[in-house]
């Protein structure tokens, strides 16, 4: 709900990669994340905790299976606090020109 | 997990407001306007009733009617997108928007579905909720939206 608690919860390497995983597949349950991790379930579901509680990951239940949401919402906040109101044109034509570079499009 | 049936995406922004402002801001004609990029939403708000989504020059974005109607607390569309056929041919998707008071502050929880799996529309709108929200967010708490155009 506060910056601080965005930016504590993104200061961590496995926790970031758990949000890289929501983004490539939303919507997935605890089991689901775990698959393939080097990370005890345990610590999977604590570090879903922090995101949930950073509000970076919403959840919705359906039946008695939790599912885990990427929230892009505090992030988006975060960015159009700094960069928003005049960057974005140039910042978009700068990463369209890196991407194009780059050979990724 | 690619395999579940349906597409859908779940956004949540916490407002410090009352769930009643934060009702006006989500059905107010001139509010929508501010938050939502120029785009103009006309609904009478009744169970039923249809709603439309115009560009700033008249043209219809998307369509649907209202399902739900229970304020101040539940709003639930059904939203078809209009102008780009490739996104209009999957059909009507459904948008619930939800509101909890929490701690002073109120959850507004928006979440948007549709049946098709890997659909194109909510690949679309996944982009536009986020800057929507803030902006949304904005203007309630300062006053002020963060962009008025794209």
């Amino acid at each position: 709900m506060d910056d601080d608690a965005v930016f504590r919860a993104l200061a961590d390497r496995s926790r970031r990669q758990l949000l890289d995983r929501l983004h490539r597949a939303n919507g997935q349950t605890l089991g689901e994340l775990c698959q393939g991790l080097e990370m005890t379930r345990q610590a999977v579901a604590k570090h879903l905790a922090i995101l949930e509680e950073a509000n970076l990951v919403a959840v919705e239940w359906r039946g008695r299976e939790k599912h885990h949401f990427l929230n892009p919402v505090p992030i988006n906040d975060i960015a159009e606090r700094w960069i928003g109101k005049f960057e974005r044109p140039r910042l978009a034509a700068l990463a369209k020109l890196k991407r194009t570079l780059e050979g990724n499009e | 997990m690619t395999d579940k049936p349906g597409s859908s995406y779940i956004y949540v922004t916490y407002i410090r407001t009352t769930p009643e402002k934060l009702w006006a801001a989500l059905t107010d004609p001139k509010m929508m306007k501010d938050y939502w990029f120029g785009t103009i939403q006309e609904c009478d708000w009744k169970k039923g009733s249809p709603w439309k989504m115009l560009f700033a020059d008249g043209r219809i974005a998307d369509a649907g009617e209202v399902l739900e109607v229970d304020p101040p607390r539940r709003l639930v569309l059904k939203w078809r997108n209009e102008w780009k056929p490739e996104l209009k041919a999957e059909g009507p998707a459904r948008c619930v928007y939800e509101i909890e008071p929490v701690d002073g502050a109120v959850k507004l929880t928006v979440t948007h579905t549709i049946e098709r799996t890997g659909s194109k529309f909510i690949e679309a709108v996944s982009g536009g909720w986020p800057r929507i929200l803030s902006n949304l967010k904005s203007l309630l708490e300062t006053g002020e939206v963060l962009m008025r155009s794209k």
